[in-house]
């Protein structure tokens, strides 16, 4: 099948690559750019386990065509954490608050959770639980999630503070 | 500070051993994108296959046109019955003593039922070739009634077993039967019931679910043909009789098959079995000589691989007019779909069902259950719970609810009045089990005091008063389960997988420097051994779990187990794990006594060292111990430190728990609210606490997602309705109720460490604490039973059958 060429931003790093018209933004992550982080769990955008952000908003990968991401700029897991590997405020906080179990739903869970908190960074447990709807988890019934959620969204609150002030 | 001077308390808490909230160490790699599912496992050449299904129910396969899928390019191979039939391969034993078809020969028995398998470049090329198949079908008459399963004129399923009067587990009464599996007294429990005072009779049916984890089913099989060794990457939770059933099938010897399940996201008794994707993926990789990926999607997996229960339990008690018990009787139509695939130890076609008499000392009962064939996926596993166990809670806890109503006594007086009481363990169940220890009624007085039943009791009684009076539209239920399960499978006199018996291990190195590495028979999916075996371990030996790896899954390493399902990591695997720490400790024990030139008897262990009775400065830590093992050792004492344990539990566990639901039904929408739940687990000694809450957490989330919505349902054509996260109810964060957790402690007394297990716990005694309190909600009006799964649409129609709505 003809392919298309797109040039696009991943994790900060300038990216062009072939790929089919038809190829899901999830397998060219997966299969060509070797990001193996974002996860299939449904191929219908209903368990979230492929999201990661592109263009400033939350996509599922798996129903978005990789020629769709021509010219964006993506964030996976892979990319949250510093240059010089500190983890982010959230990866810390799904650690510490024992938010994930069996580890599958988390990069995309992740994912949600960033972007929801550069919408809402003070978010209320209900906030956090309609802003993660859209990701399914199967193993931690959320409660954590939503507590690791939290103790990002006070970490990064407090961090902010520190710096304005 | 010397390091003698530590207080042994800070050095015991250093070690994060037993009862520490140690945070996780497979985290890392989850947190940040690099787990390692089979999904992510690429090799060189690697080809991926994808299925043809079948459309219907039950139907003949006329013929099968390959051609054009063949000619599309990138395509490298399609496979069908014809080819597997001369390997002896078209069909594959099965867990329950059956055979199941790998791909389909005559007939297709189920709906999406695998009938050819394409290999291609690229997955992409595989699901368009997969659709140029071309397969001539003649309908057939479909059953999807069990109930129907054996009428005389009911369609004859599998004609591969025409003939075969004698199934695995005894005679075969028609050709839609697979076993009748009896237990108990009949005649007592029948002259029981006919002089009984009061008893109660309900069909409760346990609908079919699946566990449906967020990761799907997938194996990569590459056979290396110059070596003659096979590699399988697969989502297996017990890898290595994975292994030995790969061996036997295919001939190739055990030590050239090399079995490996990495990382696995979630499997609830969904990645126990073997299913047709492994072996054709395997037999491509033979055939091609390159590797071959495989990966269910969402829709295969609902509606293809092992679903769990569709168990139709009549359950009838009696007891005294004051309540008391006297006897059991069930009778269990068990729906297996197409073949018997039932994830069971060998000798128990029903699991361990025969646990339903609960956590009440019931002294008679019977309990018969009917397999049958029907047109429906095979399967049967234990979704999150041993076998059958979660059945057997959800008949007994939802029998005690119709009899507490019938009597007229509270839900929770009644099963107060009835627990086996604590002097009486073990305990002697009238169906056959030892039950190892428990406290009951200490759990269930904690439960009613920490939720305030009286208080809840009195508000629902206000609360009907004024729906009465027209001053609200909502109904308060209060549901009440006390659950008993039964895991750590199991005593290998009584339990086997295949004639492997349901042992387990571990087997640890300690290196010169003090760090070591630990294998283990299991396979965690989520439930954190990388994590909880390194602290049974510390306990034990006296090294940081810090400094103890733990790996699992790869059957070329880890010695034989029998994998992570039915809650045994702990019980078993758990139990060896502490037994090799204290053959590590007999070990050091020697070489302490050679270092410090006294002899063992002078010597006593604490925390991380042996130390000279009464002289506490004169001691030798493991980790001086560990490199002494190396060079300085007494002499005719093998160098190292290492030791494997192969543990056969002497008993099951039997963890409890008492849990309670508080729900508001909106009686003229059905919708539903849970607004308290409380779940008080038992599970003995407690390894790491924070992941026994999330596991408590995950548990009751998947029973709520049971017992309010989730169904597998075929329509009478035999279509399979709802194989998708659309149609089949998995909660996200907005429906999901907020968990109360609470614990006692009753250690198990046959346990090395007392511990019982806790990952399943929540589900078993989960979905009868929600399905209570909805019926409860209905408990002062016209009906005795409503039949899970409640959803809003079926809750409405209770209010509307009983003149609720407005």
């Amino acid at each position: 099948m003809a392919k298309t060429q797109i040039a696009l931003t991943i994790n900060g790093r300038p990216v062009e690559a072939l790929v089919e018209p038809r190829t899901l933004l999830i397998h060219f992550l997966r299969e060509q750019q070797m990001l193996t982080g974002a996860h299939i769990g449904c191929e219908t955008s209903h368990c979230g386990a492929c999201t990661v952000d592109m263009d400033g908003r939350s996509v599922k990968s798996c129903t978005v065509f990789a020629v769709q991401a021509d010219e964006a700029q993506i964030t996976t897991v892979e990319g949250m954490a510093g240059a010089d590997g500190t983890l982010h405020a959230l990866q810390e906080g799904f650690a510490e608050m024992h938010g994930l179990q069996c580890g599958f739903c988390t990069p995309g869970m992740i994912m949600r959770a960033h972007r929801l908190l550069q919408e809402n960074p003070d978010p209320s447990d209900s906030e956090i639980r309609m802003g993660i709807s859209g990701n399914i988890c199967r193993c931690t019934g959320y409660q954590n999630i939503v507590k690791a959620i939290r103790y990002a969204a006070d970490k990064m609150t407090a961090a902010q503070k520190e710096a304005a002030e | 500070m010397s390091d003698a001077a530590i207080k042994a308390e800070d050095r015991k808490a250093g070690l994060e051993g037993i009862g520490c909230s140690r945070r996780r160490t497979e985290d890392a790699r989850f947190i940040q994108g690099k787990g390692n599912y089979v999904d992510d496992v690429k090799m060189p050449g690697m080809l991926f296959g994808d299925f043809v299904r079948s459309p219907y129910g039950h139907a003949r396969i006329k013929s099968i046109d390959i051609s054009a899928a063949l000619a599309v390019p990138g395509v490298k191979a399609v496979l069908t019955a014809a080819d597997l039939k001369p390997l002896n391969l078209h069909y594959m034993p099965t867990l329950a003593g059956d055979v199941q078809a790998v791909l389909a020969e005559e007939k297709v028995l189920f709906q999406n039922q695998e009938v050819a398998f394409v290999i291609a470049e690229d997955r992409y090329i595989a699901a368009d070739a997969a659709e140029l198949v071309e397969v001539d079908y003649e309908d057939l008459p479909v059953l999807v009634d069990p109930f129907k399963s054996m009428d005389a004129d009911a369609p004859v399923l599998r004609e591969d077993l025409a003939g075969k009067t004698e199934g695995a587990h005894g005679a075969r009464r028609h050709h839609n039967h697979i076993f009748t599996w009896e237990i108990g007294d009949k005649d007592g429990t029948d002259a029981v019931f006919d002089k009984a005072e009061v008893t109660v009779k309900e069909l409760i049916s346990y609908q079919r679910v699946h566990p449906s984890p967020l990761e799907t089913c997938a194996c990569v099989a590459s056979m290396d043909k110059i070596k003659g060794e096979l590699t399988v990457y697969g989502t297996f939770q017990a890898p290595h009789v994975v292994r030995t059933v790969a061996s036997l099938l295919s001939t190739i010897p055990e030590h050239k098959i090399h079995v490996i399940a990495p990382d696995i996201g979630g499997g609830f008794g969904n990645k126990v079995g073997v299913y047709p994707g492994y072996v054709c993926a395997i037999v491509a990789s033979i055939v091609l000589g390159v590797p071959v990926k495989w990966v269910e999607d969402r829709m295969e997996n609902l509606s293809a691989t092992a679903f769990a229960r569709d168990y139709h339990m009549t359950a009838e008690l009696a007891a005294t007019r004051d309540g008391k018990i006297t006897g059991l009787r069930a009778h269990v139509l068990a729906d297996h779909g197409a073949f018997d695939a039932c994830a069971d130890p060998s000798k128990w076609p029903a699991g361990f069902f025969n646990i339903c008499t609960g956590s009440y000392d019931i002294p008679t009962a019977h309990v018969a259950v009917d397999g049958v064939y029907t047109n429906k996926a095979p399967g049967g596993v234990a979704y999150r719970c041993s076998f059958r166990v979660t059945e057997a809670a959800y008949m007994i806890e939802r029998a005690m609810d119709i009899l507490a109503k019938k009597l007229g006594m509270d839900p929770a007086e009644l099963r107060l009045k009835n627990f086996i009481q604590p002097q009486q363990f073990p305990y002697q169940s009238a169906l056959g089990w030892e039950y190892d220890s428990g406290d009951y009624p200490t759990a269930m007085k904690k439960a009613l005091e920490k939720t305030h039943y009286a208080a809840l009791r009195d508000e629902q009684k206000e609360r009907r008063a004024a729906f009465a009076r027209g001053e609200t539209r909502e109904l308060m239920g209060i549901g009440v389960a006390f659950f008993t399960e039964i895991v750590g499978a199991g005593p290998t006199r009584n339990c086997d997988i295949l004639g492997v018996g349901m042992f387990d291990s571990c087997e640890i190195r300690i290196h010169p420097t003090g760090a070591a590495i630990a294998r283990l028979g299991t396979k965690s999916q989520g439930q954190g051994h990388e994590t909880t075996y390194a602290q049974i371990l510390a306990t034990e030996i006296g090294i940081p779990a810090n400094d103890i790896m733990i790996e699992e899954g790869n059957t070329d390493t880890a010695p034989y187990g029998l994998g992570t399902y039915g809650s045994r990591s702990t019980p078993v695997a758990g139990a060896a794990a502490a037994r090799v720490g204290r053959k590590i400790r007999d070990k050091a024990k020697k070489i302490a006594a050679h270092l410090l030139e006294v002899g063992e008897d002078d010597l006593e262990f604490e925390v991380d060292r042996f130390k000279v009775k009464g002289l506490p400065e004169k001691a030798k830590t493991m980790k001086e111990i560990a490199w002494a093992a190396y060079n300085n050792l007494p002499q005719g004492m093998e160098p190292g430190l290492e030791a494997v344990d192969y543990y056969d539990p002497p008993n099951m566990t039997y963890p409890f728990g008492a849990y309670i639901c508080v729900v508001d039904i909106d009686a003229d929408t059905g919708v539903s609210k849970i607004r308290k739940f409380y779940a008080l687990d038992d599970c003995g000694t407690r390894i790491n606490p924070m992941i026994i809450e999330g596991q408590v957490h995950g548990g009751l989330t998947e029973a709520f997602a049971i017992a309010m919505g989730q169904e597998i349902v075929y329509d009478a054509a035999g279509n399979v309705m709802g194989a998708s996260l659309m149609d089949f109810f998995v909660p996200t964060a907005v429906e999901t109720p907020v968990w109360e957790t609470d614990f006692t402690v009753t250690p198990s007394p046959h346990h090395p460490i007392g511990a019982k297990g806790v990952g399943e716990s929540p589900n078993v005694g989960g979905v009868p604490a929600f399905s209570n309190a909805v019926n409860d909600a209905f408990a002062h009006l016209d009906i005795t039973h409503i039949q899970m799964p409640h959803d809003h649409w079926r809750t409405w129609k209770v209010c509307e059958r009983l003149g609720l709505t407005g």
